[in-house]
């Protein structure tokens, strides 16, 4: 296959960057877009010029490390998909890319590709966790989980983290991986105690990162490579009104 | 430490809920809004007591007016607020990008909110203050209309107005423009207060477009009505 790539570059943060123009002849259809981009920067290393930096681990589709904007589409056209299990049959020969990083205010561009992703940790931080009482393991199945509930909750736990919902989202808006982290949490008993200052402490810090708010496009659920839903922000909103009401403390983000 | 009674101004889901909240009021008040001017088809006298009783009400029509206009501010304020926000979230656009799941309809959601908000300004000085209706606000009916109101005459107004064209455009575009914003916020507003069931959402679509359909068609018909001649002012 014979591809023009048209890739982000940016040499840091305070670079103000732009595209670059790449043709590269004789691309496997069987290689994935990261493969791609290796034999990329394995022929511009050869040139002597800086290769692309991109964010990768396990390219098994289950870290979340990986994601860009691909001709528009996170993570590129095929759905249920990381960009590393994005193989290049996907495309056709003679095809124009544009590979774009995440775009939004509170994921600024490190390099190239590569966007921090540190405001998602925080908002992990705000209330993505149950207390528990150290010592020995309790006994198996001693606290009953509802077969349904058990699997919503694994549903929602499937989220990786990627931020492909926020780079969908024509708001730049991180409700679908905010609720997914208060409805993983949040389905389960041992998630109760925590349930309703979690749901508030975790949407301050989301509004203290940055991030938009939800406009119900769906784009976000559209591009999730793990299929996270909806439901989940509607769960997250039920959760945080009625926090608001019963509170007694003020929620908690940090600068 | 001591709370706060409620910080909806604070937080995105906060300021989302004031927005559904506000627009359920609205989509209620539209569709009784509808009904009743409906009565138009039923002639003057209907249409006039209709009006005449509603002018009747007393405090109970301020107190709803307060309530609209309560909702309308609330409304238009939590969108100024989100758009804002929504839009300072992602500084620098995309050079791509590729929609897979949005509607036209939600997309266009702040920019028909501004037609909108015209069209209700335009509305309340057409019908209420009488600006623009032909011969003038307190122009008689014609002698021997049934009905006839003291004053001003909801009838006349109505059916004079829609016999000019511009008038019946401005009508028009303002209806496309509040049925595809019905159609997102329709169901929009259920899942922003959290109604969402994988048994009810698909019904929650349907309703929205049931709901935005019902309006345009109903409020379409009284204008296109009134210019095509079967509505006529007694001769």
């Amino acid at each position: 296959m014979r591809l023009t790539l048209n890739v982000w570059r940016q040499k840091g943060p305070s670079d103000k960057g732009g595209f670059e123009k790449h043709s590269l002849s004789d691309v496997s259809p069987d290689s994935s877009f990261l493969e791609m981009l290796d034999v990329l920067n394995e022929q511009l290393i050869e040139q002597g010029k800086e290769p692309i930096a991109f964010d990768h681990d396990c390219r098994e589709g289950i870290c979340g490390t990986c994601g860009m904007v691909i001709n528009g589409m996170a993570h590129g056209p095929q759905q249920l998909t990381t960009t590393c299990q994005l193989h290049m049959r996907k495309f056709k020969d003679g095809d124009e890319i544009w590979i774009e990083p995440w775009r939004a205010k509170a994921f600024p561009v490190l390099k190239d590709l590569v966007v921090d992703r540190g405001s998602f940790d925080r908002i992990i931080q705000a209330g993505g966790y149950i207390s528990v009482n150290t010592g020995s393991a309790p006994d198996a199945n001693e606290i009953l989980v509802p077969k349904t509930e058990a699997d919503r909750a694994m549903d929602a736990a499937a989220c990786i983290g990627c931020g492909a919902c926020v780079a969908a989202c024509p708001n730049a808006s991180a409700m679908l991986f905010t609720s997914a982290k208060i409805a993983h949490l949040g389905l389960m008993p041992q998630g109760q105690p925590e349930r309703y200052s979690r749901a508030r402490n975790m949407v301050a810090q989301m509004d203290a990162e940055g991030f938009g708010g939800c406009t119900n496009h769906g784009e976000c659920e559209a591009v999730c490579p793990k299929g996270i839903t909806l439901e989940n922000i509607a769960r997250m909103n039920r959760d945080f009104v009625k926090g608001m009401f019963i509170a007694r403390q003020e929620p908690k983000a940090q600068a | 430490m001591a709370t706060r009674t409620l910080s909806l101004a604070d937080t995105t889901i906060g300021k989302k809920a004031v927005m559904a909240v506000s627009g359920a009021i609205l989509l209620g008040f539209v569709l009784v809004h509808m009904a009743g001017n409906l009565l138009v088809f039923s002639g003057p006298e209907a249409l006039n007591s209709y009006a005449d009783g509603l002018r009747k009400l007393g405090p109970l029509l301020w107190i709803a007016r307060a309530v609209l206009l309560g909702a309308v501010l609330a409304h238009i304020w939590a969108a100024i607020a989100l758009v804002k926000a929504n839009d300072a979230a992602r500084p620098i656009k995309y050079q791509v990008v590729q929609p897979v799941a949005t509607t036209y309809a939600a997309r266009t959601m702040r920019y028909g909110g501004f037609i909108l908000l015209f069209f209700i300004l335009y509305h309340i000085a057409h019908l209420t203050f009488g600006v623009t209706v032909p011969g003038g606000h307190a122009a008689a009916p014609p002698a021997g209309m049934p009905g006839a109101l003291a004053g001003t005459d909801v009838y006349y107004n109505v059916v004079a107005s829609f016999q000019v064209p511009w008038i019946v455009g401005v009508y028009v575009l303002a209806q496309l423009a509040l049925c595809l914003h019905l159609y997102h916020g329709g169901w929009s507003f259920l899942q922003t207060l959290g109604f969402n069931h994988p048994r009810y959402n698909a019904l929650r679509k349907k309703f929205a477009a049931a709901f935005a359909t019902v309006i345009l068609v109903g409020n379409l018909s009284m204008p296109l009505a009134i210019m095509a001649g079967v509505i006529k002012l007694p001769s």
